[in-house]
């Protein structure tokens, strides 16, 4: 048997990042539930949500935003051969999300696949790209993690409607020519099934249930060694971090794990204040937002660190394109 | 060996300064968490988690939400010393 010709390292291309419409304020909030501004600004962190239109699907935000980053790439649909879309809020059990979306964007008969690692999906889907890409099973691979939350939301819940919102966002991975460093890092990822509980939807008529303190207390306490660990893999100093972009689940969770990481010249991602907690999308949307912004710059190493439901978790080092 | 409720109150008064920016001498045995140090539940849990790193005394959620004063604080972890 003979084995595909890999390659020495992958490296993301490009990003692209899509938003619904449909600004929510805290107020707008307010008036159906209680709550106010001031207390969901000072536990979650969050001013503006997102929310996708009613007829808008997950499938629809994973084709803005997959579509802008394969503009961004310069490359032509035809030269994409795998796409991974990250998501658990997908329209139905089968067809997957991934195959629509790419025959969406002209991908002729890419390999493709959903992936549910909840708010870590991203940073799961990353890896397996690279993963391909190395091994010379893909070339080319359109990674989206794409999200409407707002469906599996109850909005008579103060404790999850105020926290969750829609997007999607992506990423066109490739391999590095041979004079080039590697541009996405080993992931280092894990599970704790023990702790499926603290966050579920517990069958299809039901809506989003999440125990706060737990997983704050998860989150707060087990994370930060698993991206410290990341940095080590990946050889890169925590210090010399330009941007760490943790999954957008609350503010709090993201100072928190900031602080405990030691990076103090890494701008941290805090784009869940505009844009709430869109799970698998959350990284790669504010990660392009910042890149847009010009607040990290080309070239720069930056920590990425997906975590949720499952629980589960995974954090690589990247090159920002 | 155990510490006395002063060394426990002065460690915790420590912990509640860096949690919640409360300066640690208004950290007084009769304080309320909630009403008197405007201390929320995640602060709670943020402050026993370094209470945990200080005291090596684990403080569960389910545990955490009777613990109302600085004084309750203070007994759960010299209880929880002399049992472990």
């Amino acid at each position: 048997m003979r084995l595909a010709e890999g390659t020495a390292g992958a490296r993301i291309l490009a990003f692209g990042g899509y938003q619904p419409a449909r600004v929510v304020t805290n107020d707008e909030l307010a008036q159906t539930v209680d709550t106010s501004d001031e207390w969901i600004r000072s536990r979650v962190g969050i001013a503006q949500r997102r929310i996708a239109a009613p007829e808008e699907t997950v499938t629809d935000m994973a084709v803005a935003a997959g579509g802008k980053a394969l503009a961004a790439s310069g490359l032509s649909p035809a030269e994409i051969d795998l796409v991974i879309v990250a998501t658990c809020t997908a329209e139905a059990p089968i067809p997957n999300t991934a195959a629509s979306v790419a025959t969406r964007l002209g991908i002729a008969a890419p390999g493709a696949f959903d992936l549910n690692a909840a708010c870590a999906g991203f940073c799961y889907a990353l890896a397996a790209a690279s993963d391909s890409v190395r091994a010379g099973t893909s070339r080319h691979v359109l990674v989206i993690g794409a999200e409407k939350l707002s469906q599996w939301v109850d909005w008579t819940d103060r404790s999850t409607c105020i926290i969750f919102a829609d997007g999607a966002g992506a990423a066109v991975v490739g391999p590095v020519t041979d004079d080039e460093p590697p541009g996405i890092g080993p992931v280092v990822w894990g599970s704790d099934g023990g702790m499926a509980g603290k966050i579920y939807i517990a069958d299809r008529q039901s809506f989003i249930v999440q125990e706060g303190q737990a997983v704050f207390r998860w989150a707060t306490t087990a994370l930060h060694p698993v991206a410290r660990q990341a940095c080590e893999r990946a050889g890169v100093d925590p210090a010399d971090l330009a941007a760490f972009i943790p999954h957008q689940a609350n503010l709090r969770i993201i100072e928190a794990i900031a602080r405990k990481i030691g990076a103090p010249q890494a701008r941290v991602a805090t784009e869940i204040v505009d844009s709430g907690n869109t799970s698998s999308a959350s990284i790669p949307l504010a990660l392009s937002a910042m890149i847009e912004r010009g607040e990290v710059s080309s070239g720069s190493p930056v920590l990425l660190l997906g975590f949720g439901a499952g629980v589960s978790y995974a954090a690589q080092v990247i090159t920002v394109p | 060996m155990a510490m006395t409720d002063q060394e426990i109150l002065s460690g915790l008064g420590e912990i509640v300064d860096e949690v919640a920016g409360v300066p640690a001498d208004q950290v007084t045995p009769d304080k309320s968490f909630v009403d008197d140090l405007d201390i929320d539940s995640l602060s709670m849990v943020e402050i026993a988690v370094a209470a945990q790193d200080k005291f090596g005394v684990e403080i569960p959620d389910e545990q955490l939400k009777n613990l109302k004063t600085v004084q309750d604080v203070v007994d759960y972890v010299r209880n929880a010393e002399v049992s472990a």
